[in-house]
């Protein structure tokens, strides 16, 4: 009973959650760059526009792998709210990132093909270090499933800074800010144009930009989970976390994917693995 | 018994008449019945015995233990001629030949090889890797029917031998059951033996200075492994104290006694699942038909090797040269994970990640408790239903495409959906939730964890090595699907039909790979935990929220292609945005000096970021340090 009130309250609180947050984002963002910014609840008035307007795509194809990118981001983020398995949550949410990439390969045009390319790139560079993650926090708390996570009573960051490191470091690129905003960007007057979003408009935009929203929120409940003895210290932990973010996505230019993939790579290996053997030997 | 005994002699008869008959319509009947009577041979093995644990059976025929050691000697003689063709820098091939072959006399003419009361055994195990190769292997038969007559339609250059080719075809199925069903560890080590022979044939059969060349390299290196089978018998023989060839009773022993010899036979299984250093073979292996490596790579061969590691992992549980084994399954896994993301050969791909996959499974193997031996069993299962699906359905494609480049495969859903809807499954199959290669890798990631030995926690680093290894496999998998799924402008449907029976086979894995993911819970419950428990006396299951979970999954990997039907039509098609310099429709767009271009995508290889080259040699020479540190350990 609590499980499915758990993923209901998922499906529907999290877009209004990420919605806000989007909006906290674009408000802070102006700030830094000495603008007023939009409203608050902007991100929710540009999706609703998108829902209004015309529908418009390459192939008869396209839309669909994007519908199932959103389904399979609310599935995984089910499976997280809902106390399941942390690794198998992680599977689930690559399942969904591959269903993004396959949209914007479908309409083979050279800036969505460049932008699902990269996306597969940052998918190569962030999955190590969530599959460490869950290692790590499996090591510390003797269990894989987020329930027992989310319940441990000890501080689970002090046992895994390194990890806990090398997350922030990925979580950029998850939430593509700068610099490894490598596969999409915030404005249309690139190289890139949009990339992976490059030939989606209207109704389908939406459904994109609605599951990056369960996407961003997911991602903050994975945060959480490094602080979630104390939900005092875990809630304003999160925020930090995320204007940490921000702060970072306006300071630094977009960086190569060569860059991308080493860095974080390097990241894992030395923050995540180092802190697993430690872990490994120390804990008992 | 009987059973056993078809299917063990059923296809070495049927081969016989294949050596005869020419390839016409008789024959290829001929063919089929016999692909489905194997089939259904192994399926009712599977009913008789499936629960009833292990089971041996003695094989009472005169002078049965002379006719195999005559059969060992005749197989060295006919490999001895057949170095008639080898290069100078070969010479180690008929080296390695008498070496072997004097081992297995010197143990045969000092009278110390022992009896075994029950040469012949059927277990969990044996039952499901029959029903893999009586299944997929007489698939992949069946479809090589329709593919060798096209095959020698666009190769006319090359001599249609494809009476030797269907006599091998048989053979191989034969020794393979041999393999499964053999408790005498002399009889294994022929059947062993024959397979290597079926290969080197095989891969030769192309007869282009390519083909022979690879064909010498799998004899060789597949010898290399066999010489640490036939050591492993003479230790038996000699050394041991106990004394015995019986399969079972080795296993019995445990590692206290019986290591050495274990680690000497996993040795060939590593060589001959193509682990480095000796992946080489299995990738030159492609030269030959694509029958032929759907073969290896699914149903046979490699999966002899996996089979003896994984028969032998109750004795290499908790033991240093255990773990020393799973490291080079691990470091296997993620150095060929890497390297496949530079390939775009689609076979080439294929075969890296078949390396990668039976890495995993050696891991699981070598480290042998009983969750990890779980996992490599369903493993095993699942890679033999996908692979074979992936290397026909690149097998069709490429007759049809004319291409076996997956940089070809643009707008493959458009121009083949059939074919198109077949890969995707395959490739769904082998890395994405909730298929069965994925839950399997979730297992044991899981079981690694928490494993150790001697109290130290081991299995982190093999954790740590495969949370690597999963990333590229990721990439290159979904960036083919990506090739697929592109839709390039202007694209229409291909012309001619995939053959029938090249259909059917093709059905037959997709359905299979469907089905083995839905009912992997019945797969885990009715055949491989029960084996699971006659050995560790507990078995791993996927919890019943998982199993819903897994469902939930699958059903919506399999309704949500229906949505598409229910697709809004108000939906208005425009041209793809190409820096609003369009020409026409069909994806021109305006160059420079006012020149129509045609614009066209091509995958990322990061050939520059990873070499091939370089990864390998340096894969080889850890691995090799690694195998050399298995046998010293041996002792610890």
């Amino acid at each position: 009973m609590k499980t499915a009130l758990c993923v209901v309250a998922w499906v529907v609180i999290a877009p209004f959650l990420g919605g806000l947050l989007a909006g906290v984002d674009r408000i802070i963002t102006a700030r830094m760059q000495s603008r007023v910014g939009p409203p608050l609840l902007q991100p929710f008035y540009d999706v609703l526009k998108l829902f209004g307007k015309q529908g418009v795509a390459v192939n008869v194809f396209q839309n669909y792998y994007m519908v199932c990118f959103l389904v399979f981001v609310i599935v995984t983020g089910a499976l997280f709210f809902s106390g399941g398995d942390i690794l198998l949550t992680i599977f689930a949410l690559a399942v969904a990132g591959v269903f993004f990439a396959l949209g914007a390969f479908s309409p083979n045009s050279p800036y969505s093909n460049i932008g699902a390319e990269r996306e597969l790139l940052q998918m190569m560079s962030y999955e190590p270090i969530l599959i460490i993650a869950a290692i790590g926090m499996f090591m510390v708390t003797k269990s894989w499933h987020v329930h027992d996570i989310a319940g441990f009573q000890k501080p689970l960051f002090v046992f895994l800074p390194g990890v806990f490191l090398a997350f922030l470091f990925v979580l950029t690129i998850k939430l593509r800010k700068s610099p490894f905003d490598l596969s999409t960007s915030h404005h249309g007057h690139q190289e890139l144009v949009k990339g992976a979003t490059t030939e989606f408009a209207g109704p389908s935009l939406a459904v994109i930009e609605i599951a990056h929203w369960y996407e961003n929120v997911l991602l903050m409940g994975f945060v959480y989970l490094f602080f979630a003895f104390n939900w005092v210290v875990a809630i304003p932990a999160v925020l930090v976390a995320y204007f940490i973010e921000i702060f970072i996505d306006n300071t630094y230019a977009r960086l190569t994917w060569h860059f991308t993939l080493k860095s974080s790579w390097i990241v894992a290996g030395v923050c995540g693995v180092v802190n697993i053997f430690l872990i490994a030997f120390l804990v008992k | 018994m009987n059973i056993l005994l078809f299917l063990l002699l059923f296809p070495a008869a049927m081969s016989l008449v294949f050596a005869i008959l020419p390839a016409n319509t008789f024959r290829n009947a001929l063919v089929r019945i016999s692909c489905l009577l194997i089939a259904a041979g192994s399926v009712y093995a599977a009913f008789v015995f499936n629960g009833q644990g292990y089971q041996s059976f003695k094989v009472e025929f005169p002078h049965i233990d002379m006719i195999f050691f005559g059969g060992e000697m005749l197989l060295s003689l006919f490999l001895l001629y057949k170095c008639i063709g080898i290069k100078k820098h070969e010479w180690y091939i008929p080296a390695l030949i008498i070496v072997q072959a004097g081992i297995m006399a010197y143990c045969e003419m000092s009278g110390a090889v022992p009896e075994v009361d029950n040469a012949l055994y059927i277990d969990n195990l044996s039952i499901i890797m029959a029903l893999i190769i009586g299944i997929i292997g007489s698939v992949i038969c069946y479809y090589a029917i329709s593919y060798m007559r096209d095959y020698h339609h666009h190769n006319p250059q090359m001599k249609d031998r494809q009476r030797s080719f269907f006599f091998i075809l048989f053979f191989f199925l034969s020794a393979m059951f041999g393999v499964v069903f053999s408790n005498n560890l002399v009889w294994l080590y022929l059947f062993w033996e024959i397979t290597t022979l079926s290969s080197f044939i095989l891969i030769g059969y192309p007869k282009t200075e390519e083909a022979t060349r690879n064909a010498y390299r799998a004899l060789g290196l597949n010898l290399l492994g066999g010489l640490g089978f036939a050591g492993g018998i003479l230790y038996l023989v000699k050394f041991c104290p106990e004394h015995t060839v019986d399969l079972a009773r080795v296993i019995a022993s445990g590692p206290g006694l019986m290591l050495i010899p274990v680690v000497l036979i996993s040795f060939a299984g590593v060589a001959k699942s193509a682990q480095m250093p000796f992946s080489s073979w299995l990738l030159g292996a492609m030269v030959a038909p694509t029958p032929v490596s759907a073969l290896l790579h699914s149903s046979t061969m490699v999966k002899a090797g996996i089979f003896i590691i994984i028969k032998f992992a109750p004795v290499l549980s908790g033991t240093w040269a255990g773990y020393f084994l799973a490291l080079i399954g691990a470091v296997t896994f993620l150095m060929t994970s890497i390297i496949a993301v530079t390939q775009s050969n689609a076979k080439r791909v294929l075969a890296y990640s078949t390396i990668a996959n039976l890495g995993l499974i050696v891991a699981c193997a070598g480290i042998g408790t009983y969750e990890t031996l779980w996992a490599a069993v369903l493993l095993t299962i699942f890679h033999a239903v996908s692979k074979g699906l992936l290397f026909l359905g690149v097998g069709s494609i490429e007759h049809k495409i004319g291409s076996r480049d997956i940089e070809d495969m643009d707008g493959l859903i458009v121009n083949r959906p059939g074919l198109a809807v077949v890969m995707l499954i395959g490739i769904l199959g082998m890395f994405l939730a909730p298929f069965g290669m994925l839950i399997s890798k979730w297992m044991c990631l899981e079981a690694f964890v928490s494993s150790s030995i001697f109290g130290l926690p081991t299995g982190v680093l093999i954790a740590m090595i495969l949370a690597f290894g999963s990333a590229p496999t990721l990439f290159f998998w979904a960036k083919w699907m990506g090739k697929i799924v592109s839709v390039p402008a202007g694209l229409a449907k291909g012309e001619g039909r995939v053959p029938g029976d090249e259909w059917t086979a093709l059905v037959v894995l997709a359905v299979a790979t469907v089905a083995t993911a839905a009912l992997f819970p019945v797969i885990s419950w009715v055949s491989v935990e029960p084996y699971i428990v006659s050995l560790y006396h507990q078995t791993v299951s996927l919890s019943q929220g998982n199993t819903i979970i897994m469902s939930i999954l699958l059903a919506l990997m399999i309704l949500l292609p229906l949505s598409f039907l229910a697709y809004p039509k108000k939906t208005k098609l425009v041209p793809r945005y190409l820096g609003g310099a369009n020409v026409g429709d069909k994806g021109e767009f305006l160059g420079a000096m006012g020149v129509v271009q045609q614009a066209t995508m091509r995958n990322y290889y990061l050939a520059g970021f990873f070499s091939e080259k370089k990864l390998t040699i340096a894969s080889v020479l850890v691995t090799i340090c690694l195998i050399v540190t298995m046998f010293a350990v041996v002792k610890l």
